[in-house]
């Protein structure tokens, strides 16, 4: 609950009146009175709040203000769509992060190293929208391959749902394997220089074999945190590359809601965003506090 | 002034080149009203020419010339990044030296406050909040630096805990020196080095942040010329096989990059690693 509070709080403590916003400043106060008594805005705060946060609970998310549609009804699918594209990308990016992370702790400070690290710097610092257009001029536009708006509907089978997405789960990909694979090559270099690869070392076990099977599982715990971070940036890194690919996902709604300024919208789908975002956050938590053993028993 | 000289020169490739690109776009900045061929919002020409010797990298999707509004974009958009990350970095230092000095239930208030706001993703925040208080200039600045000071408060608070025990300041403590002094002449200047390498990281997060929100067109307004909102502008010409929008994400890719390329040379000099 405590994670509603700054959503409904941040949009309540704000000036400026949401009926003298939709209604525009030729309103007269008397229409002004009125909406506001529709929309239950002539109440204190408290009473909005406790009337929300029951209706919320019971999965009552109130009526889109732009076109009187049931909030619940715009987000579901539109959430799913997101989670179908967040979910692809994790499936992709994932164990590449992690291989290439470990290829370049093996061949640490060679030119593969080298190479690997200018890459991905360079990507964590290209706007996602940069990474997008530059995946469309190319694909979609010098070699037509791809579609470059990425338009699913219910119709479509799950095949035809895969090709229209790849632009888009291309693009966050590529931004969140660099991440994860930067993390995860320093937590495998961190573990190399302890004492137990040294021995490994010394007893004459191949390279390949020393990171793999020893370095690795013990580098587990920091990269799994480092998995399930880049899980929660997803979430919300998914907002731009819809918007870039006109995806119907929750990002874009979120956009265009915010900038309809259709407030019960814009606080449901926050909501979703912060709540997945936090529950990733906990799954890294208790992930790295099992995977290791210290953690579990406190002194 | 000798020192820095000697770091400056002992600087890797990868280094010098992140120097040059920023020192590019800052020189772009600063000279861009005497340097632009064009004034920021002068349509000089039809849509999206290509380059030519008049246009040198064409114009945009209203026929004005895109190299000149590069040039006042640069002004605009980094002036604006760089007042979030000062304005972000006064109260979140401030802030944060006070939660380490102090202790006690102001520490645990301040703590658990930035905690609860750092629960919620900074994009989602950000949209929510601006969704209300509009998007003009001023509430841009204020939102993004509020929001940005939480990282700010974390590592400064982190940082002067270490500094908070040490024997000088425990000396000036008793020597009976107030806190604001305690905190500016005692932690300050021995925090610095972890600070500075912060202030091009978050510099660059606000800056990407503020291209994201303008791309969103939610950030920066038109007509003033702004990289993320140029990409916006032109977003429409790349399926005509147009690349007119990749210039200003372009130009958003090269600042970013050079601040990181200075940015990993000093956390590894920082860190005194040898590999």
């Amino acid at each position: 609950m405590g994670d509603l509070r700054p959503d409904f709080v941040g949009i309540e403590a704000l000036p400026g009146d949401l009926a003298e916003a939709v209604l525009g400043q030729s309103a007269t106060p008397e229409t002004v009175a009125a909406f506001r008594k529709e929309l239950k805005l002539d109440l204190p705060p408290h009473v909005r709040y406790v009337a929300w946060l029951g209706a919320f609970v019971r999965g009552d998310f109130g009526n889109s203000l732009a076109n009187r549609r049931p909030v619940a009804d715009l987000i579901s699918w539109r959430f799913a769509n997101s989670l179908l594209l967040a979910g692809v990308t994790a499936l992709i990016a994932v164990p590449v992060a992690v291989i290439l992370g470990i290829l370049a702790a093996l061949y640490r400070n060679t030119v593969f190293d080298r190479l690997i690290s200018m890459a991905t710097l360079s990507t964590i610092s290209f706007p996602e929208f940069f990474v997008a257009y530059i995946l469309i001029a190319l694909l979609s536009v010098r070699v037509a391959l791809f579609p470059s708006i990425a338009n699913i509907n219910a119709d479509m089978t799950l095949g035809q749902k895969l090709y229209a997405i790849c632009l888009p789960c291309l693009t966050l990909a590529m931004v969140v394997t660099a991440h994860m694979m930067r993390q995860t090559r320093a937590a495998i270099i961190n573990i190399l220089a302890s004492p137990f690869i040294e021995m490994a070392n010394l007893k004459g076990l191949r390279r390949l074999r020393v990171v793999v099977l020893h370095a690795f599982p013990n580098a587990l715990s920091p990269v799994i945190n480092v998995i399930a971070l880049n899980l929660a940036y997803l979430v919300v890194g998914v907002v731009i590359v819809e918007v870039v690919f006109v995806y119907p996902g929750l990002g874009q709604l979120l956009v265009d809601s915010v900038s309809k300024r259709d407030i019960p919208v814009v606080q449901a789908s926050g909501l979703i965003f912060a709540a997945t975002y936090v529950m990733l956050n906990l799954l890294a938590d208790v992930l790295s506090i099992v995977s290791n053993p210290r953690l579990r028993n406190p002194r | 002034m000798t020192a820095l000289l000697k770091l400056l020169r002992s600087a890797p490739f990868s280094a010098r080149l992140g120097m040059g690109m920023v020192l590019i776009t800052l020189l772009a900045a600063i000279l861009a009203p005497a340097i632009a061929p064009y004034g920021e919002t002068a349509v000089t020409g039809d849509v999206w020419l290509p380059a030519s010797s008049s246009h040198w990298v064409g114009t945009d999707n209203l026929g004005r010339d895109l190299f000149s509004r590069l040039l006042f974009g640069a002004r605009n958009t980094i002036a604006i990044a760089f007042l979030i990350t000062a304005l972000s970095f006064g109260v979140g230092t401030v802030w944060g030296f006070l939660a380490a000095t102090v202790g006690g239930w102001i520490d645990q208030l301040l703590s658990r406050g930035v905690d609860i706001l750092m629960a919620f993703p900074t994009l989602i925040f950000a949209l929510m909040v601006l969704s209300v208080v509009g998007t003009s200039i001023p509430a841009l600045v204020v939102v993004i630096a509020l929001l940005d000071s939480t990282r700010v408060f974390r590592l400064s608070r982190a940082v002067a805990m270490d500094i908070a025990v040490m024997e000088y300041v425990e000396a000036a403590r008793l020597r009976g020196e107030g806190l604001w002094w305690l905190m500016r002449h005692e932690i300050l200047p021995n925090a610095m080095p972890p600070l500075v390498a912060e202030f091009g990281l978050r510099f660059c997060f606000v800056f990407l942040f503020i291209a994201a929100l303008s791309f969103l067109g939610l950030g920066i307004q038109p007509p003033t010329a702004d990289w993320g909102s140029m990409v916006r502008e032109n977003a429409g010409a790349i399926t005509f096989g147009i690349y007119t929008p990749l210039w200003p994400a372009g130009a958003i890719a090269f600042l970013t990059v050079g601040v990181n390329l200075i940015v990993d040379w000093f956390l590894h000099v920082a860190s005194g690693l040898e590999d």
